[in-house]
């Protein structure tokens, strides 16, 4: 089989199992409304789903730059400096004890009801991945390299810079891939939270509505969304690492 | 090239686990010093140290150059892996201590010294598509290019087959002549063949081997070299 075919196979699978509980299960509607009916809504709520859907977009992705140069600059500084290390790392992992679910009633009170606060949510949740791939490649930076560097007289910033980076850039696409299935968890919660706008949102009024058909293609939406943007950042991280290292990259 | 000798006095140490036994080595100056020894007596680590880079080991002694300057800045490395970065070209490999410090790098020269290892063919490709002895030649086009009065090598021809050893070994001699080369090898065909000096390291300390009065690198079938391998072997025979 091929991969489309495959990809075709178990898409018809799947909704034709979701379409057998509804019918064998006699689920009414509002509790879970069969495929065809959620493909219906999709088609005649479009125009709504497409204004929110927009909202949640532009959030995913200025979180995933965000997050992905605020996550690519720290790695870089704590492999840098030892004292930032042992400063800030350990606040880094603590950090990582809160949910970050539990500050989107604060990050709402701090950035808004807008687009800000979803964006700091989606940055906050991206953040540690990004930054401990990076650095964890970083730090990995096999000693002879470094040793030979020191010994053609580089200094730190230079083998910072022509080395380490270089070598950990794979790390940093690792971290970005995860990123981007991350990202739009942190935009949906903050809009759960407090929003007028957004997937999340529009979610939320269907269910409270007992419009289940448009919840369901909210979030069929929203799924599409991530598995795109997860494999356009993978299809830009192997372009990038294929062209700055010929057919090394493994990854 | 006015390549300088190398006085070693004294012993290495990793807190109070010794690494390196107390050694008086003097190495002399454009010439090569081969350094034999079983594994774990710390070939590597002298050359760490004589290289500056051995943060982990105390040094409970002195490394002086003959000529009272000091060392920095005036040693290259060669190691068994050719230490190329995978997302340079050979070329941009060759001309990266430059851009590590900062300077013009010099692509003349750089296309000069790959012109002398026989890689102006292979001067744009990325290391993984060259063989393990190109690999190799561009290491010490690397290394030539750092253009260094003293140059450690530490085991640079172990992974490849024996023609390309033997090749290299030629190569290797030949374009780094005038300089003050200390080797460290696991193989004593390898010293008899490159080595104006033979020193044997061990876990109490350093002993001269007596190697053949003729230039390097010596033929495959000198009669001296061949003699001197064979002693060398019965040599690390026995036990140390």
């Amino acid at each position: 089989m091929s991969r489309n075919t495959a990809i075709f196979a178990s898409t018809f699978f799947a909704l034709a199992l979701w379409q057998a509980v509804v019918t064998l299960g006699g689920m009414p509607p509002f509790i879970l409304p069969g495929p065809l009916r959620v493909a219906e809504t999709l088609w005649t709520s479009r125009q709504i789903i497409a204004e929110n859907a927009w909202v949640t977009m532009v959030e995913v992705l200025a979180g995933l730059v965000l997050g992905g140069v605020l996550g690519g600059a720290t790695a870089i500084g704590l492999a840098a400096s030892a004292i930032a290390r042992q400063l800030v790392r350990p606040m880094l992992v603590f950090s990582q004890a809160v949910p970050v679910f539990a500050l989107a009633p604060i990050l709402t009170l701090w950035f808004g009801y807008g687009m800000g606060s979803k964006i700091v949510m989606a940055l906050l949740i991206i953040y540690f991945p990004v930054t401990s791939a990076f650095f964890d490649a970083l730090m990995r930076t096999p000693q002879p390299w470094l040793d030979m560097a020191r010994v053609m007289g580089a200094t730190p910033a230079r083998i910072m810079w022509r080395i380490q980076v270089p070598s950990a850039l794979p790390g940093f696409a690792s971290g970005l891939r995860l990123a981007a299935v991350y990202a739009p968890i942190g935009a949906i919660i903050g809009e759960w939270v407090g929003a007028s706008k957004g997937l999340g949102y529009l979610m939320l009024l269907a269910n409270g509505r007992a419009k289940t058909d448009l919840m369901f293609a909210a979030l069929i939406v929203l799924a599409v969304f991530t598995v795109l943007l997860h494999a356009a950042v993978d299809r830009a991280c192997r372009a990038t690492l294929d062209r700055t290292r010929g057919g090394e990259n493994a990854l | 090239m006015n390549a300088p000798g190398l006085i070693i006095n004294g012993s290495a140490r990793i807190g109070t686990v010794p690494v390196l036994a107390p050694i008086r080595l003097e190495v002399p100056a454009g010439r090569w010093t081969c350094l034999l020894g079983p594994s774990g007596v710390g070939k590597s680590t002298l050359l760490r140290l004589i290289a500056g880079v051995a943060d982990e080991a105390t040094l409970d002694g002195q490394i002086t150059a003959t000529d009272g300057a000091p060392l920095a800045g005036r040693i290259a490395m060669m190691a068994q892996d050719p230490l190329l970065m995978p997302w340079l070209s050979i070329t941009d490999n060759v001309m990266l201590g430059s851009r590590l410090r900062g300077e013009r790098p010099d692509t003349d020269r750089a296309n000069h010294v790959l012109a002398s290892v026989g890689l102006s063919d292979h001067a744009d490709k990325r290391p993984d598509t060259l063989s393990g002895g190109q690999r190799q030649r561009a290491a010490l086009a690397r290394t030539l290019m750092e253009d260094r009065p003293i140059v450690l090598l530490d085991e640079p021809f172990s992974a490849l087959d024996a023609r390309t050893r033997l090749l290299m070994q030629e190569m290797t001699a030949d374009r780094l002549r005038g300089r003050t080369v200390i080797m460290v090898t696991h193989d004593p065909a390898e010293a008899a063949r490159l080595g104006d000096q033979i020193a044997i390291l061990t876990e109490t300390g350093i002993e001269d081997h007596p190697a053949p009065a003729s230039p390097v690198p010596r033929h495959v079938d000198d009669p001296e070299a061949l003699q001197t391998q064979g002693r060398l072997l019965a040599r690390l025979r026995e036990a140390p």
